[in-house]
């Protein structure tokens, strides 16, 4: 967490010489230590499993197979090797690009992935934008006047949306729209947004839109309490008394002042969605990460799982990254600091 | 589904009347009425003092609208819907708060041991807590208890690591900040075994940050439970789970609103009833006072 208060001389820091002291690097270097625990607590983690690939592969079959059999399948999965040899091997092939093979699907793992990611990135933005789009100037407006009647309802509202689960939003939707008014783009293939992008943006409507409502409350919280905090301040008074008028006032003085809470805030959701969209890809059948990983674990494709974890886990750390460098590019504060 | 608690002065639960300050505020007190409703019907539900047991079917008076035998209607198989509503709320209860009961404590434990004792401590227990913060709760969640043999015990271990880290960082953060504070130096001072001094002096003030955490973490609790057995992955049946009652509705609603309505509005109103709690726990535990 930033802190976006100028430093006092006493806690600075003496210069540190050389590149490892600076911020940024120290931060990437921290992402690469954090991405590797997980390589190895996804990995510990599937190692849990009851079974393994075999049984897996062959169900209640694997029990007919003579000890040769087994021994020469166990050799080929690699399950013979010491459990630190089968980890570097798996780390040492996703490094090139490698993330294994799907047994059902006969594809590699990184084609389904580069077909699946681009669709739940395309979900994740859309849901950040319509909640920042309704989010933010509700937020505004709520702090306008504390407890006033837009406040009281934005209040309300922003309950609600922490409230109410993202499938039960989706299945109602679903329900309602298409047996009240037989609106059900989703019931169709899908299309790629490159394919036929009309019908892709109608698929994609409900699955944002049911997102959207829950990400806005935190927006529109977050953005209340950091208005509230800026409008208060000295520099803010200074503009009003220098003759600012009030549009240009809430935008360029105390929106640019407040953004570091609301880009926070944005940017953890955008990481949320991109692993915790599941639900409600799953809902409205959109064929992104979460439900390729739903189904890997649905049909006990280990290696599948294994690695779509970890790319889910990559574009999160990856995320809370750039949300970090991004507030240093926003606030010269923090670049200070 | 986050939550910033700004540690910046020490936040106790003694000499405060936090409870009396809670309920005085609306948020506060709707909240708590809401919620021991809640859970005196589905404690009678569980207790089997209601007319009807949710597992009982009764095929001939199946999807039955709202009457005054069976207030909630029936389902697909004649099985009282109130019954197995309430049952669920239990379910989702039990469930939320043992989970979050496991991470409070393990995660306060760790918070305090980072947060006081630094240097080696620190390093290792932040390290796992950035590890597991690298995932989004829902994917961990859905992971774990794929792992895990599934019953609502193993449901809820698999909810409480996903909300350890959150405490971890919540009580760590709050720890660094009491450490410095005067008492706290007196203590160290005196001789006072530094164990004693973090249970005795660091623990009470930073109690009123953790107590925040807890109200909302059930709220989640519960919404992640509902989302996991909507998903097959949570509490397997014949027990009723709000999101796998939310789940069968999804082929019976066109023909029977009563169930998927009432399943919804319940888990609406129960995290409803801990979003409350938690937002007039902060504000009555906000230092500042700041409305």
């Amino acid at each position: 967490m930033a802190d976006p208060s100028p430093r006092s001389p006493r806690r600075l820091r003496p210069l540190r010489a050389g590149l490892l002291g600076h911020p940024v690097v120290s931060r990437l270097l921290g992402a690469v230590a954090t991405l590797l625990g997980v390589a190895v607590l996804v990995f510990v983690l599937l190692r849990l499993v009851p079974g393994d690939q075999i049984t897996a592969n062959l169900g209640t079959e694997a029990a007919a197979l003579t000890p040769a059999q087994r021994q020469a399948l166990e050799a080929y999965y690699g399950l013979d090797r010491p459990p630190l040899e089968q980890f570097l091997g798996w780390l040492g092939s996703v490094l090139t690009g490698n993330l294994g093979w799907s047994g059902r699907a006969q594809v590699s793992v990184l084609d389904l992935t580069l077909q699946a990611l681009p669709i739940t990135v395309e979900l994740a933005v859309l849901a950040i934008a319509l909640s920042v789009l309704v989010g933010v100037p509700l937020g505004m407006l709520a702090a306008r006047r504390p407890n006033g009647v837009p406040d009281t309802l934005g209040q309300g509202a922003s309950l609600l949306g922490l409230s109410l689960p993202a499938f039960l939003i989706g299945t109602v939707l679903l329900s309602v729209l298409s047996y009240r008014f037989g609106f059900n783009p989703n019931g169709q293939a899908f299309a790629g947004l490159f394919d036929d992008p009309v019908r892709n943006l109608q698929q994609m409507l409900l699955p944002a839109v049911t997102l959207a409502i829950g990400i806005s409350a935190p927006i529109i919280r977050t953005t209340r309490a950091a208005v509230l905090e800026v409008r208060g301040l000295d520099f803010v008074r200074t503009a009003r008394a220098k003759g600012v008028g009030e549009r240009r006032l809430q935008v360029r003085h105390v929106l640019r002042n407040a953004l570091v809470p609301i880009v926070t805030m944005t940017g953890l959701q955008l990481g949320y969605l991109l692993g915790g969209a599941i639900v409600v890809e799953q809902i409205f059948s959109v064929p992104g990460i979460g439900r390729q990983v739903l189904l890997g674990i649905q049909q006990k494709e280990y290696a599948l799982v294994q690695s779509t974890v970890l790319v889910i886990a990559l574009c999160f750390v990856l995320v809370n990254l750039l949300t970090d460098l991004l507030y240093r590019l926003i606030d010269p504060r923090v670049r200070l600091s | 589904m986050s939550v910033e608690v700004v540690p910046d002065l020490p936040v106790g639960l003694r000499r405060q009347g936090v409870t009396g300050r809670v309920l005085r505020r609306p948020a506060g007190a709707v909240g708590a009425a809401l919620l021991v409703l809640l859970a005196l019907a589905a404690l009678a539900q569980s207790l089997g003092l209601l007319a009807f047991d949710p597992a009982v079917q009764d095929p001939p008076s199946r999807l039955q609208g709202p009457s005054a035998v069976h207030w909630f209607g029936t389902d697909q198989f004649g099985r009282d819907l109130l019954a197995r509503v309430l049952s669920a709320v239990a379910n989702s209860l039990r469930v939320a708060v043992v989970a979050v009961l496991i991470s409070a404590v393990v995660g306060t434990a760790l918070g305090l041991l980072a947060g006081y004792f630094g240097r080696g401590s620190d390093l290792a227990i932040s390290g796992v807590t950035n590890v597991l913060f690298a995932f989004p709760p829902m994917l961990l969640a859905l992971a774990l208890t794929s792992v895990l043999a599934r019953n609502w015990f193993t449901v809820a271990v698999a909810i409480a690591v996903v909300y350890v880290p959150i405490f971890v960082r919540t009580t760590r953060g709050a720890t660094l900040s009491v450490r410095q504070v005067d008492f706290v130096r007196a203590a160290v001072s005196t001789g006072q075994h530094p164990l004693a001094t973090v249970v005795r002096h660091v623990l009470p003030n930073v109690a009123g940050h953790v107590v925040v955490v807890v109200a909302l973490a059930l709220s989640w609790a519960v919404l992640t439970e509902a989302a996991l057995s909507f998903l097959g992955l949570g509490t397997p049946p014949p027990a009723a789970s709000l999101g796998s009652l939310i789940l069968d509705a999804r082929t019976t609603v066109f023909v029977a609103w009563w169930t998927m309505l009432f399943p919804g509005v319940l888990v609406v109103l129960l995290v409803i009833a801990f979003n409350l709690l938690g937002d007039a726990l902060r504000d009555a535990l906000d230092p500042r006072g700041r409305r």
